[in-house]
């Protein structure tokens, strides 16, 4: 049996005093990838963000257990350097600030965070290097700033890319997939697939059963009105894609494994 | 929303690093202005005639002057005669060389991170060293007089140059100018002189480093810099003043004076104390700043770094006569807490094919005022003048403003000026995905202003631009909880 990374039990949060997440359950072991799916504005993201620790989203019931410690507890920062990683759905620009020098900061963070000497821009340069080449990313794009004038599927494999650098426990992907074009998906995918590990595991948000087809997941669930309604395998990706979402919504609560 | 903002306005508590006071002995006058304390400065400092009647011709002219109440600052009056005109560390002799540097002071500028010592300074800047207005020791002399390059304290160049200073005192920023400039020349008592001879390229950083440390004691310093024909200069300018409850007057004058194809570059981080987070105490900097692109080809460069200063009221300008002269202002200017800053440039076009750039950085925080005030003015003879202005605000929570007065007067056809302004926020989804990568948020907000300035800090000599980043993180310390 692999170990429990993220256990969320009954989790119900607030966005300005608007009840958003009613409930959830879920747990994610080493080695998983599960996927979650679900209408608009169902709260998908808003489940990434509350992991992520955004201020402004207020947990208001139930717990959440990372690595065996009081995740809300923890400052999103923290978060981060323990291995938390989110892909945002809308990635923001942060105009003047290197994408390599930011990279860096960030990497740095976790170092420090793990007890290791910092690493100089030279030696970073190495491990950039090697994990663009993975993504198919082009130079240029180091040299720019953070997201700034990057095109919708740029900005997402600059997510992906910085996934790739700073080796998460666990990454949310939040609709990597959209806005991508059908060569960078797979690119993306392949990416996201040989940064699997027996010891990490990943949540992937998407509209699209095509995306499951290269990141294939080993658990679907699908997210409604703040609750997680059905659970299953990748085929019930399939049936979603099929018949959409209407023959489950009216259906009663199913807890998830 | 408010909750993010909140955080965000915390981040705005920042602590003066360079606040405390060095126990130097000081001869100071007492305070009060009048014709007679103007002689006393001029016979302290064994000037020659000409000096004396110019500053009782800038006093005379200055009382019949109003304080200038355009800016968009507000602060009580100054009350003049409540200010010392002059204060200096006290000498025990004529200095024969650098190691005679009381030990006092020579630790106050090490504390300040400032070496006086040629050995331990390896990266080939000469320094000036100005205490309450006067210079106690510069650097790297002899090694620049044998490019034949003058660099030393005003008075000093009033002794041993009377000639040059004659020449161009006052011819770029003449007594008449404005109010604070007319009484600069009535009372300075020190500053800098520097001068690069025809076709020399002056071989490292010339750098005035100004502390204030004495009380209750107004600051006058003049700086005038030489740039003969094909001569090449970049100068550096640093400045620091004890926390005091009370407001200091400072009020320079900067006069460059660049010949035909010279090129002077002047950078500034001016990091005067800026008062507490309750806008108590801080210097009240008002200075004249303004370089003459004489000849043709010449290039004149402003590059200014605020972050300091309850009030600042400060327009390096260029005036370009030569034709093909050309003139730049690259500016970040930081209001945190109570400060205000009223800066900008101006760029007045007299040649032909003349060019400036404009480019303007305004940080805002806590309940801090900024605005950019810059008039390009291309004359009936300035055919096929160009400007560019680009003029940024960044706001950091929402109880700070910034405002731009961008004057723009155009009396050749062939003009052409162009200008374009932008205004935005530390966003809150800024500061989380940062966050998110693991980045604290006082970082994060560091971050994101030194990416605002960047298009500044390239303008800036490497370790100038290392120490204003710093400068600018300090600043902004505690900003954001
Ligand atoms: N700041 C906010 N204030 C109020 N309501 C919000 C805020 N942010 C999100 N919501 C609401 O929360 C609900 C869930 O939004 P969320 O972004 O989590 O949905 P989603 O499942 O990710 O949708 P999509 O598939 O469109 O990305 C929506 O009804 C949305 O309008
Ligand atoms: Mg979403």
């Amino acid at each position: 049996m692999s170990k429990q990374l993220i256990e969320i039990k009954n989790l119900s949060a607030n966005i300005n005093g608007k009840e958003i997440l009613k409930g959830i359950n879920l747990t994610v072991n080493e080695g998983e990838v599960h996927a979650i799916m679900g209408p608009n504005g169902s709260g998908k993201s808003t489940l990434g963000y509350v992991l992520a620790g955004r201020e402004g989203y207020e947990v208001t019931g139930g717990e959440i257990l990372y690595r065996g410690k009081d995740l809300v507890e923890m400052a999103p920062e923290e978060r981060a350097r323990e291995g938390l990683f989110l892909a945002f759905q809308y990635p923001v620009e942060i105009p003047g600030v290197n994408n390599t020098y930011f990279l860096r900061a960030a990497y740095n963070e976790q170092r420090k965070h793990r007890g290791e000497e910092e690493m100089d821009a030279v030696d970073f340069l190495a491990v950039v290097r090697e994990k663009m080449k993975l993504l198919e990313l082009p130079d240029a794009m180091m040299k720019r700033s953070v997201n700034e004038g990057f095109s919708g599927g740029e900005k997402k494999r600059n997510e992906i890319f910085q996934m790739a650098v700073l080796d998460p426990k666990l990454s949310i992907l939040d609709e990597t997939d959209s806005g991508l074009d059908i060569d960078a998906l797979k690119i993306v995918a392949t990416g996201v697939n040989r940064l699997k590990s027996p010891t990490n595991a990943s949540i992937v948000i998407t509209h699209y059963q095509r995306l499951l087809n290269y990141i294939v997941p080993d658990y679907v669930h699908v997210l409604f009105d703040g609750r997680i309604i059905k659970s299953g395998g990748k085929e019930l990706a399939l049936q979603l894609e099929e018949k959409g979402y209407d023959w489950i919504t009216g259906k009663e609560t199913v807890a998830a494994r | 929303m408010s909750e993010a903002l909140d955080t965000i306005e915390e981040f705005v508590q920042s602590d003066y690093k360079y606040g405390w006071v060095s126990n130097i002995e000081t001869e100071t006058f007492p305070p009060g202005l009048n014709e007679d304390v103007v002689r006393l400065i001029s016979a302290k400092k064994e000037e020659p005639e000409f000096l004396l009647e110019w500053r009782l011709k800038a006093f005379r002219h200055w009382q019949k002057m109003a304080e200038p109440k355009w800016a968009n600052v507000k602060y009580p009056p100054v009350d003049f005669q409540s200010v010392s005109y002059y204060a200096a560390p006290k000498k025990k002799k004529q200095l024969n060389s650098l190691d005679e540097v009381d030990p006092e002071l020579r630790e106050t500028f090490k504390k300040l991170g400032i070496s006086l010592d040629e050995q331990k300074r390896l990266t080939g800047v000469a320094v000036d060293a100005v205490i309450d207005s006067v210079s106690v020791a510069t650097t790297f002399r002899k090694e620049l007089h044998k490019h034949g390059i003058i660099f030393c304290s005003f008075s000093e160049a009033v002794k041993e140059h009377p000639e040059l200073i004659r020449k161009h005192l006052g011819s770029v920023v003449p007594i008449t100018d404005n109010y604070y400039a007319a009484l600069n020349s009535a009372v300075f008592s020190d500053g800098s002189f520097c001068y690069i001879p025809k076709g020399v390229r002056c071989p490292m950083e010339l750098s005035t480093y100004f502390r204030i440390n004495a009380e209750n004691t107004g600051q006058f310093e003049r700086t005038l810099i030489v740039a003969e024909e094909g001569s090449y200069v970049s100068y550096l300018e640093g400045c620091t003043a004890p926390m005091r409850d009370e407001n200091q007057l400072h009020a320079a004058v900067v006069e460059i004076v660049a010949d035909t194809d010279a090129q002077v570059k002047y950078s500034t981080v001016q990091n005067w104390y800026p008062g507490d987070k309750n806008g108590k105490g801080g210097i009240y900097n008002f200075v004249t700043k303004r370089g003459i692109c004489k000849g043709d080809r010449a290039k004149i460069s402003w590059t200014q770094v605020e972050t300091g200063s309850a009030i600042t009221w400060k327009y390096p300008s260029c005036i370009l006569k030569g034709d093909d002269s050309v003139g730049e202002f690259y500016s970040v200017a930081l209001t945190n807490n109570y400060q205000q800053a009223d800066t900008g440039t101006k760029m007045v076009h007299l040649g032909k094919n003349t060019r400036s750039t404009i480019i303007s950085k305004g940080i805002s925080a806590g309940r801090g005022q900024n605005s950019y005030r810059g008039q390009v003015k291309i004359g009936k003879g300035a055919t096929n003048a160009r400007n560019f202005s680009q003029c940024d605000s960044l706001l950091i929570g929402d109880r700070c403003g910034a405002h731009t007065f961008p004057y723009i007067d155009v009396q050749n056809t062939s003009g052409q000026v162009e200008h374009e302004a932008s205004t935005s926020k530390v966003g809150e989804d800024q500061i989380f995905y940062l966050n998110q990568r693991g980045i604290e948020t006082q970082d994060a907000v560091n971050m994101i202003v030194n990416g605002f300035c960047k298009e500044v800090f390239r303008e800036l000599p490497m370790e100038f631009a290392v120490e204003a980043q710093k400068l600018l993180g300090v600043s902004l310390e505690g900003s954001v909880g």
